[in-house]
Order: structure tokens, then C-alpha cells, then sequence
């Protein structure tokens, strides 16, 4: 462990902080520009940010103290995750105690201190929409799994910057197990995400609501850490799609700062496209009907285990 | 001297069950002297295990109890002292809490309680040391008796009764497959040790029988699907600190008799026989969970959480075999370990659930969901340590829970290395049902821990609720430190444990890493879990960015009545109930239950919904099977008639029949 994996470690961490509502905002925007409206700024989910984290919070009255923990814990959970997903460098000292397992599991927690705390005012839009996030999850989740299994038995390791660097070092073309389970893996980070043909994230109809009927009773400081939280979530999902299926421009191995430099704007421009991929999609798609979603999901999870016994199937 | 020091805490087990004779009907001399005393003997029985299990040494005893020429043979080595330290350290925590839950007026009284609280634990310790099948069965039966017993203390209810009576049943239908695979085990030796049994060689056909013999048998007793009908009716109808040594310790002697059984006594496994509690293992995981999913009563919903996990177990035991049978000890070893270390913390997560469910139960009189809500208010203690166990039996890092889902994965992920290529093909299906398993178990825990603890109170009368009393938080709280000791220090716990797995495996899981905090048990592949190290750097975020918010801004914070998008006329009843929360689960998978609902009708003046799911298992297989028993029972009783000159007429026939036979030869 050098200095410089440290640098890597804390850099990268800082860079999702300070990215990922820039993400939103481009998500927002090319969205705007595919529907032929005029776009907000770049900037508007900063300045969102800042104007929250200033407003005097209003708690309900049976609010417990586990509602005024959830947003920092979810915060801090999607910050350590970002610290996880090799993004821009592999050599990352906290990896070694976390692998892709506990990022899943890390993610897990966050989902389950979320909806506890969307149950923990009592009020029905809470409950409804903490039961439509475990709904969500449930499938969601072994779906992620699973993608990540067909990485590891692809690279023979759980460990994200392993398999990272055993797919950038390999031959280019993608075995036929990670094309299925890359497109698992699209419709789980749609759902996950609370994007379009799930969940409507500019949504004012509460009950149609997932993640925005979660986080209703939350204001100032707590909404600003949920949100963050969630726009840093888009950011993780996003990464660990680049660390499985496009894992180029990062930098592997001991190659030193220049290799951390040329990183920065690899990231950004695969970001960049990302987002205006996600747009895209969202723009083309309609929101399903709730009980959809589980079909929706299903076929995602399906997805993955195909993607696992096609790779059973013809590799190892 | 282990050995020894072990068998004199059972028998003051047994000691301390008469003295609750001496005055049957005092509270003071139980609760607050006997159960507390008990409590003490579990945690030495706990210590005296550990000394012998980080000793690895085999120790024997022969014992001339019992019927004369049959002694009692006695036995000390690495599997049993594992069980007994999951015995006696969560038996410890139970015992505790047992001693300020029980209370006069409950049924049975309390001195007889003790009597079958403690007969139950010395009888569990026994069958973790016997070492011939006598002993172990004569145990096995002590043990299904005691707690039939503890189950019906509230005889007076019509259910509990047939709950209780369900429960003796399906123990009956294990024990006769139990006897019947020792009976095969013997191998033509009519010895009946488990040292013959060991020496003994079988046919590979009888070793297959003998094997699924103590499938079926042992398979009744954890409640694997489709032998689990008795937990869901068992566990809610016992007392929550039975319930919970029920569900946390006795399952897991079955897990031990299936280890003993199938890696011990038959030998070197055949790789095909893991097969049957693989498969029925990732089936009992997806039924277990589904139908907990749906349950509206707490206790109904831990027992079925109960089989979920045992499923788990099964799970891991199955791959064990699977890969021991193709000669890969390592990865054997490692699922050995998934296994070993999912039965530990079974054992203090539901436990700690159960107990949990317990002070709930007591405060409210309330074991339906429906009726519950924001107890952590007016019940905090019991409500954040019973948040430690939901986190953990989620299977959320640094918890314990994660440690063995994490360490059963990485064994899966070996599997593609197995020489046999349908089971290759399997092998994908098992992790989807794991993962799946995982996630809807999270589902099933922010249902219970929400429903119960979070929101507001359903009824008027949980305003009255009070937190449970010192003893009891002194149980509770050890189980919970429990939960946070095995997730945080796994490789203490892993390295302990590799006891067994040497003596059961033949092989140990390497320590691929020069780090105390990390756990990295693959070797060759860059595979490693440091608990501490992830806590820490959670905290650490999470701190920072709470000192980060309180110094760039303000602290300001107002109270004020919930928003709720401004509506303003919901009512606490509009929250989700059980029946609200699982409702996507049960509408995704409808075609496992049987669901019967009663819809109001449009001109209802009060308006009634009311709906209940049972498993189709009954009407599929257990109401079939009871009729045909009955039927048959029927047509022999045609042959009683109740008439004095009809039985000596039998009498008669029976004595020229045996007149015939002795002249024909």
C-alpha cells in the first residue's frame, strides 16, 4: 500500500461527491434536450443541495431517533461504496475488506435503513412506499448478484478491481454470459435508480411514488443527505456497470499519477455517454404499471442466470 | 476432564430442574435463583466446549448407566464441542431472560417449568456427547418429550394442544427413521457404538439407505421441507423463551446428528448423496422465506423465517458432501465452515428474534402484527437490540448473518470446477435461490422490525406498554453482542472451528492473509472480508459526514405533526398492515398458497376483510396421508368388538393356530 493508493482511495471517493449530482444534471438536461424542452443548468441539483442543507428541518413529532439516523447512514453507506467500485484506479486499500459480496450487501443496508425509516413516521404514503422499495429490492438484488457471480467466475475472484482488471487485460470482445448479464444488469440499475420505466423521479403523484414516496416527511439536512445519497447511488451503479462490462481507461496496476490523470477524463467522457444513454432510454420507455415492475425485474434476474449458465455452458 | 466437567454441568442442569419441585409455585426461587443459575452452568458448558475445541483433542468415557451390558458411551471431539458451545453460550442468554419472563398464572407452574426447561437442556447436551446409538436415541427421545412438554404450558387452549400433539407426531415419524438408519448403520455388527459403526462396511446401496434414512429422520427435526409443518404451529404456541431454544438450539442437534451421521459415521461420502439435501435444502430456503413473507403473527413469521435457514444449513451440508465426494477437500472445507458458522449465528440471531417477539408479547398481549406498531417508542431497549438481530438475520455487513452467506457464496463459486457436468448446471439455480433467499429475507425482516417497532400505534391500548425488566435485557443483550462478535471476528472463529473441519473433512481452510482482521479463506484467488475494517470506515464516513454537516451549518430542527403530503385525515390504521406488507409476495406468488379471503360487499354497513393463507402441503400430502392412517385404523377396529366371548374366541383361534404350526414342524 502505497501513498498513492491511498491518494486513489480518498480521490475517488471525493470525485463521486462531487460528480454525481453533476450526473443528474446531465441526466436531466439530455433528457430535456430529447424532449425538445429547454434544460435546466448543469448545476441546478448543486444549488438544490445547498439551498436544503440551509433550511430549518422539520421532524414529525413521532419521528424516532432511527428516522434522524437513516439519511447519514445511507450517505455514508453510498460514499464507502463509491470508495469500493474501482472507478478510476484498482488499487484501492479498502477493497481488500469489502468485496463485490459486501458492496451488494452495503447497498442492501442502505435500502433497509431507508425503508425502516419511510415506516418510522407511520403515515400510509411511508409504508406504501417503503413496500414498493422492498418489492423492487427483493428482485433487484439477487439480479445485481448474480451479474456479479458471472464477473467472478469469468475472473475467478469476488473482488471488484480483480475482475476489473482480469476483464480490461483480457481480449476485448465480451464472453456471451457477461452480454446476457449486461442486460440484466441495465434494467437493474433502471430500477434501482428509480428511473423511467420503473419509478418517475419528477413524479408529483403520490401514488405512483417509490423512492420520492419514501423520503416525503424528510426536509432540509435529511432530504439534502437522501438525495445526495441517491444521486450518488446513480453515480455507484453506473461505475460498477464500467468495472464489469467497460472497464477500460482505468488505471491498473502500480502505473503512478500519470495513469490517475489520464483516468479522470476516461471516466468523464464514459459518464458523459452514460448519461445520455440513460436519457435516452428514459425518454423512449413509458412508466409501468406498479404491479409490472416484479415482471419487469423477473426478467432481469432471468437474464442474469442465463447469463450464468451460458457461462457454466461454454467456458470454465 | 473435559468430558468429565461437561457431564457434571448436565447433571446440575438436571439438579437444578428438581429444586424447582422443592416449591412448584414460586416465582422468587425459579426466576430470580434457578433459571439465573442455569444461566451459569450454560456459559461454563460454554467455556469447557471452547477449551476442548481450540484443544482439537477426542476424548471417551464409558459410563455404566442404562440397562445392564448397555453402558453409556461417552464422547468429546471437535463436532460435538462446537455444537455444545452454541448450546450453552445462547442457552445462557435464553436462560437469563427465561428468569424475568416467567411469571406466575401461565399454565404449567413454574416450578414444573424448570423441571422441563432444564431436563430439555441436559437432554440436548447428552445427545451432543452420546456415542452409541442407544444413549443418543434415549437422549434424542428425552429431548422430543421435555419439549412437547414446555411447548403445551398453556394446555388449557384447544390449539396449543393439537399444535403440541402435531410436534410429538413428526418427532415419532424421525425417530423411527433414526432407528431405522442406526439399525442399518450397524452393518450386521449388533454392536451398536458408534466406534462399530464407524469400523463397519457397508454396500454402497445400504450406506445410501442408511444416509437417507437420517435425511428424513434428522430432516423432521430441523423442519426441511416438506417435514416443517410442525415449526409454524409449535413455535408460536411455546412460551418465547422456549421458542426460542426450540428454534435457535434444538434445530441445530438435528444438523448435528445429519453432520455426525453423514461425515462421520458412513465414512467418506459419495458425491451423489449431497444431491438430496442440496436440493431440498435451496427448496426449503425458497419456500421458507415465501411463506414467512406472508405470515401475520410474529412468531408464525420467525418459524418460518426458522425454516429458511435451515435450509441454508442443509444447503451448505449438501455442497460439503457434493465436493468432499469429488475430492475437493478444501472447497468441502470451506462449505463445511458456511455451514458450521450459519448454525452459530442462527443460533443467537433467532434467539435474540424470539425473545424479542417475547417482551413484545408480554407488554401488549399482542402476537398479531396487525395490532402492533411504534413500540420503539415506549419499549426502546427491546426494540434497538431486536434491531441488531433483524440487521443481522438480513444478512447485512459487518453482521454475523453476512459472514455465512458470504462464505457459503464463495464455496458456490468453486462449483464449476466439479467433474460431474449436470450438476454444473445446477449449480447456477442453487446460487439464484440463495440470493434470492438473502433478499426476500430482508424483505420478511423490515416487515417484522417495521410493522411491530416503527410508525404509529394500531391500537390505543399499546400506549400502555412497558420495556421488559432488567434480567430480561441482560438476556437479550448478551445474544445481541453475540450477533455483533461472530460477524466481527470471523477468522478467530473460523480458525477455531477448523477443528472440525480436520477431523470431519480431513483437510483445513487456509488462512491466505497475515492479517488478524481479515478473513481471506480462498486460496489462490484474491478473495478477502475484513468486518473490522468495514465497520470502522462505515463509522468513519458516516461521522464525518455528520460533524461535516453540523459545522458547515446550522443544528436547527423543529418539531411538528407528520406532513404526509398534506392530507391530514389519515388515521394510524392507515399504515401498511402485515397482511398490506406482504401483499406484492403474495400476489407474485400465488400459486403456493392457498388463500382464503372474505371481500366486504359493496353495501356493507361494516365492512369486514379478512384473509388467511395455509401451505397447499396439507391438502397436497398431510390430510391424504391422515385420512388413509385413519381409515385403516377404522377397518381394524372391526376386530374389536367390545364383547368378553369374542376375545377369548380370538384366544382360542390363536392358541389352534399355534397348536398347528408346532405340529406341521
Amino acid at each position: 500500500m502505497s501513498a498513492l493508493d491511498w491518494i486513489t482511495q480518498v480521490l475517488e471517493m471525493v470525485v463521486a461527491l462531487a460528480a454525481a449530482p453533476a450526473l443528474l444534471g446531465w441526466v436531466n438536461q439530455c433528457r430535456a434536450w430529447l424532449q425538445n424542452r429547454r434544460a435546466p443548468s448543469l448545476w441546478l441539483p448543486y444549488r438544490s443541495l445547498h439551498k436544503l442543507f440551509h433550511k430549518e428541518a422539520v421532524i414529525a413529532e413521532n419521528a424516532s431517533p432511527l428516522f434522524r439516523i437513516a439519511p447519514y447512514v445511507v450517505f455514508g453507506a453510498m460514499v464507502l461504496a463509491a470508495g469500493i467500485i474501482p472507478s478510476m484506479g484498482t488499487r484501492l486499500p479498502l477493497v481488500v475488506s469489502a468485496d463485490a459480496i459486501a458492496l451488494v450487501g452495503l447497498l442492501a443496508a442502505a435500502r433497509m435503513f431507508m425503508t425502516l425509516a419511510a415506516m418510522d413516521v407511520g403515515t400510509a404514503f411511508g409504508t406504501l412506499g417503503a413496500r414498493r422499495e422492498m418489492m423492487v429490492g427483493f428482485l433487484a438484488e439477487p439480479a445485481l448478484l448474480m451479474v456479479i457471480f458471472v464477473a467472478s467466475l469469468v475472473s475467478s475472484s469476488t473482488a471488484l478491481p480483480a475482475i476489473t482488471e482480469h476483464l480490461a487485460s483480457g481480449h476485448l470482445g465480451l464472453s456471451p454470459g457477461l452480454a446476457f448479464s449486461a442486460v440484466a444488469f441495465i434494467l437493474v440499475l433502471l430500477a434501482e435508480n428509480a428511473r423511467i420505466p420503473v419509478d418517475n423521479p419528477a413524479t408529483h403523484l403520490e401514488l405512483t411514488m417509490i423512492h420520492e414516496a419514501m423520503v416525503l416527511e424528510y426536509s432540509a439536512r435529511h432530504l439534502a443527505l437522501m438525495e445526495w445519497g441517491a444521486q450518488l447511488k446513480l453515480f455507484n451503479y453506473v461505475c460498477i456497470g464500467f468495472a464489469l462490462f467497460l472497464p477500460w481507461g482505468v488505471a491498473t496496476g502500480h502505473i503512478g499519477p500519470v495513469g490517475l490523470l489520464v483516468a479522470i477524463p476516461a471516466l468523464a467522457v464514459k459518464l458523459a455517454a452514460a448519461g445520455a444513454g440513460l436519457a435516452l432510454i428514459e425518454t423512449v420507455s413509458a412508466k409501468m404499471r406498479v404491479m409490472r415492475i416484479p415482471e419487469f425485474l423477473g426478467t432481469a434476474f432471468l437474464f442474469a442466470v442465463l447469463g450464468l449458465l451460458v457461462h457454466v455452458l461454454l467456458g470454465a | 476432564m473435559l468430558l468429565v466437567g461437561c457431564i457434571a454441568l448436565l447433571l446440575g442442569w438436571m439438579g437444578i430442574g428438581l429444586a424447582g419441585l422443592l416449591r412448584p409455585r414460586s416465582v422468587a426461587l425459579t426466576g430470580r435463583f434457578l433459571f439465573p443459575l442455569g444461566a451459569l452452568l450454560g456459559f461454563a458448558l460454554a467455556g469447557l466446549a471452547a477449551a476442548s475445541l481450540v484443544g482439537g483433542g477426542i476424548e471417551r468415557l464409558i459410563v455404566p448407566l442404562g440397562l445392564p451390558g448397555l453402558p453409556a458411551h461417552l464422547r468429546l471431539d471437535p463436532l460435538s464441542s462446537v455444537f455444545l458451545v452454541l448450546l450453552g453460550a445462547s442457552s445462557g442468554g435464553i436462560s437469563l431472560f427465561a428468569g424475568g419472563y416467567f411469571r406466575a398464572g401461565e399454565g404449567t407452574p413454574p416450578g414444573l417449568l424448570c423441571l422441563q426447561y432444564h431436563l430439555f437442556l441436559a437432554s440436548m447436551g447428552l445427545v451432543l456427547i452420546a456415542d452409541d446409538a442407544y444413549s443418543f436415541l434415549v437422549a434424542w427421545e428425552v429431548m422430543a418429550l421435555s419439549s412437547y412438554f414446555l411447548v403445551v404450558t398453556q394446555h388449557r387452549m384447544a390449539e396449543i394442544r393439537s399444535a403440541g400433539f402435531l410436534y410429538l407426531l413428526m418427532a415419532h415419524v424421525g425417530a423411527i427413521c433414526l432407528l431405522l438408519s442406526f439399525g442399518v448403520l450397524q452393518g450386521g455388527s449388533w454392536q451398536f457404538t458408534f466406534a462399530a459403526m464407524r469400523a463397519a462396511h457397508l454396500s454402497p446401496g445400504w450406506a445410501a439407505a442408511a444416509f437417507m434414512l437420517a435425511l428424513v429422520g434428522f430432516g423432521a427435526k430441523a423442519g426441511l421441507v416438506p417435514l416443517h409443518v410442525w415449526l409454524p404451529e409449535a413455535h408460536p404456541a411455546a412460551p418465547s423463551p422456549v421458542s426460542a431454544l426450540m428454534s435457535g438450539v434444538m434445530l441445530k442437534t438435528a444438523v448435528y446428528g445429519m453432520l455426525r451421521v453423514g461425515l462421520d459415521l458412513l465414512g467418506p461420502p459419495v458425491w451423489w448423496w449431497g444431491l438430496a439435501p442440496l436440493i431440498l435444502g435451496l427448496l426449503t430456503i425458497f419456500y421458507g422465506v415465501l411463506f414467512a413473507a406472508v405470515q401475520t403473527d410474529m412468531k408464525r413469521l420467525l418459524a418460518y423465517s426458522s425454516v429458511e435457514n435451515i435450509g441454508i444449513v442443509f444447503t451448505g451440508i449438501g455442497l460439503t458432501i457434493v465436493f468432499a465426494g469429488s475430492g475437493m477437500k478444501a472447497v468441502a472445507a470451506l462449505a463445511l465452515l458456511a455451514t458450521l458458522y450459519h448454525c452459530l449465528n442462527h443460533s443467537f440471531m433467532k434467539s435474540l428474534l424470539f425473545l424479542g417477539t417475547g417482551s413484545v408479547l408480554h407488554a401488549t398481549g399482542e402476537r398479531n402484527l396487525g395490532r402492533l406498531g411504534g413500540l420503539i417508542h415506549r419499549m426502546p431497549w427491546v426494540a434497538w437490540l431486536t434491531l441488531i438481530g433483524t440487521l443481522a438475520i438480513a444478512g447485512l455487513p459487518p453482521l454475523n448473518g453476512f459472514v455465512s452467506e458470504w462464505l457459503l457464496l464463495q464455496s458456490f463459486l468453486f462449483a464449476d470446477h466439479l467433474p460431474h457436468a449436470f450438476v454444473n448446471l445446477l449449480i447456477p439455480m442453487g446460487m439464484a435461490l440463495v440470493a434470492l433467499g438473502a433478499a426476500l429475507a430482508g424483505y420478511v425482516m423490515v416487515k417484522f422490525y417495521g410493522v411491530i417497532f416503527l410508525g404509529q400505534p394500531r391500537e390505543a391500548s399499546l400506549a400502555q406498554a412497558h420495556d421488559c425488566g432488567w434480567l430480561e435485557r441482560v438476556g437479550l443483550t448478551w445474544l445481541a453482542l453475540g450477533c455483533l462478535a461472530l460477524g466481527l471476528f470471523p477468522l478467530q472463529v473460523i480458525n477455531a472451528l477448523g477443528a472440525v473441519t480436520r477431523q470431519l473433512i480431513g483437510a483445513a481452510v487456509p488462512q491466505a492473509s497475515p492479517h488478524w482482521w481479515l478473513l481471506a479463506p480462498v486460496p489462490g484467488r484474491p478473495v478477502s472480508y475484513g468486518p473490522l475494517v468495514f465497520l470502522t470506515a462505515t463509522l468513519a464516513v458516516v461521522l464525518l459526514t455528520v460533524f461535516g454537516v453540523r459545522l458547515t451549518y446550522h443544528q436547527r430542527v423543529r418539531r411538528g405533526p407528520a406532513w404526509d403530503c398534506g392530507f391530514g385525515a389519515l388515521t394510524p390504521r392507515m399504515q401498511d398492515t402485515a397482511e398490506g406488507f406482504g401483499q406484492p409476495i403474495r400476489h407474485l406468488f400465488q400459486s403456493f398458497f392457498e388463500i382464503e379471503r372474505e371481500l366486504p360487499a359493496p353495501a356493507d354497513r361494516a365492512p369486514h376483510y379478512r384473509i388467511a393463507i395455509r401451505e397447499r402441503i396439507w391438502k397436497l400430502a398431510y390430510e391424504p396421508i391422515a385420512g388413509a392412517v385413519e381409515r385403516l385404523a377404522n377397518t381394524a377396529a372391526r376386530v374389536q368388538q367390545g364383547r368378553i366371548s369374542i376375545y377369548l374366541l380370538y384366544s382360542f383361534a390363536t392358541l389352534l393356530v399355534l397348536l398347528a404350526v408346532a405340529l406341521m414342524s
